[in-house]
């Protein structure tokens, strides 16, 4: 057993790093929607959209159904997180926020696991 | 519950405060493209349930007034990339000075016309090809 008091086993150790957390994520996911979001734009623009078939070739096509994937799964995410601080921002009362909260996260996993299914779907239909 | 005191609200700032609008834009166009996600779920999901659920969704996403969302859409992406890249530079500790981040507000503007002119212009020629 260490003599040292729990204190002295703290100090000096700064913080854990955490808060900045919600901050760090936000701006890594921006980082990443940089190029994703333009490649997607560009693709949607692109593409005949009234044609399946084309869509989907396109959809199921070498890197395409990754980065899709990767797309999804970062602009959810970085939507997530917007969408948080703005419940956080302006829903006053402490239920209606976290049940907000809640229904936003629950919201996100649901479009997210959606996309990526569907995605996965066309890759290997 | 007990009246509590209220700090400055909506009313007491003016629309005028360029940092004011700058940043409500971003927030509501972030929310207008959180909506977007989920119109890009449903139409990833027709488009895997087969030709049929395809179609429907086509029809319904090339109405008039899908045709509107999609324009108001492209806009609010420009201008949050624009405005988000600001944030970024932001970040780096670079341009907060009242001069610097008004003018920077200034090249959002122009950055969110020039970006969208950019994609309009290379959606009819890639339309036309």
């Amino acid at each position: 057993m260490s003599l040292r008091s729990p204190l002295a086993r703290v100090l000096g150790h700064g913080s854990a790093k955490e808060g900045v957390h919600h901050w760090w994520m936000q701006r890594l996911t921006s980082i990443a929607l940089l190029p994703l979001t333009v490649w997607f734009v560009v693709a949607l623009l692109s593409l005949p959209l009234h044609d399946r078939a084309s869509v989907a070739a396109w959809v199921a096509n070498g890197w395409t159904p990754l980065l899709l994937i990767v797309f999804v799964l970062v602009a959810t995410w970085h939507s997530r997180l917007g969408v948080q601080v703005v419940i956080e921002d302006y829903v006053p009362a402490a239920g209606t926020k976290t049940f907000s909260l809640i229904l936003s996260t629950f919201a996100h996993f649901l479009v997210a696991a959606a996309a990526i299914f569907a995605v996965l779907k066309v890759a290997f239909e | 519950m007990r009246e509590r005191p209220l700090s400055p609200h909506v009313s007491v700032y003016r629309m005028s405060r360029y940092t004011l609008l700058t940043s409500i834009l971003n927030r509501l166009t972030g929310l207008a493209l959180s909506v977007g996600l989920v119109i890009l779920a449903y139409w990833l999901t027709a488009l895997s349930r087969g030709a049929r659920a395809h179609q429907q969704a086509t029809a319904i996403l090339s109405g008039g007034l899908a045709k509107l969302v999609f324009a108001g859409l492209l806009i609010a992406f420009c201008y949050h990339f624009v405005a988000g890249i600001r944030h970024l530079i932001w970040d780096t500790g670079r341009g907060l000075e009242r001069r610097q981040s008004m003018q920077s507000a200034w090249l959002v503007a122009i950055g969110t016309v020039v970006l969208a002119a950019i994609f309009i212009l290379f959606a009819s020629w890639a339309g036309r090809q």
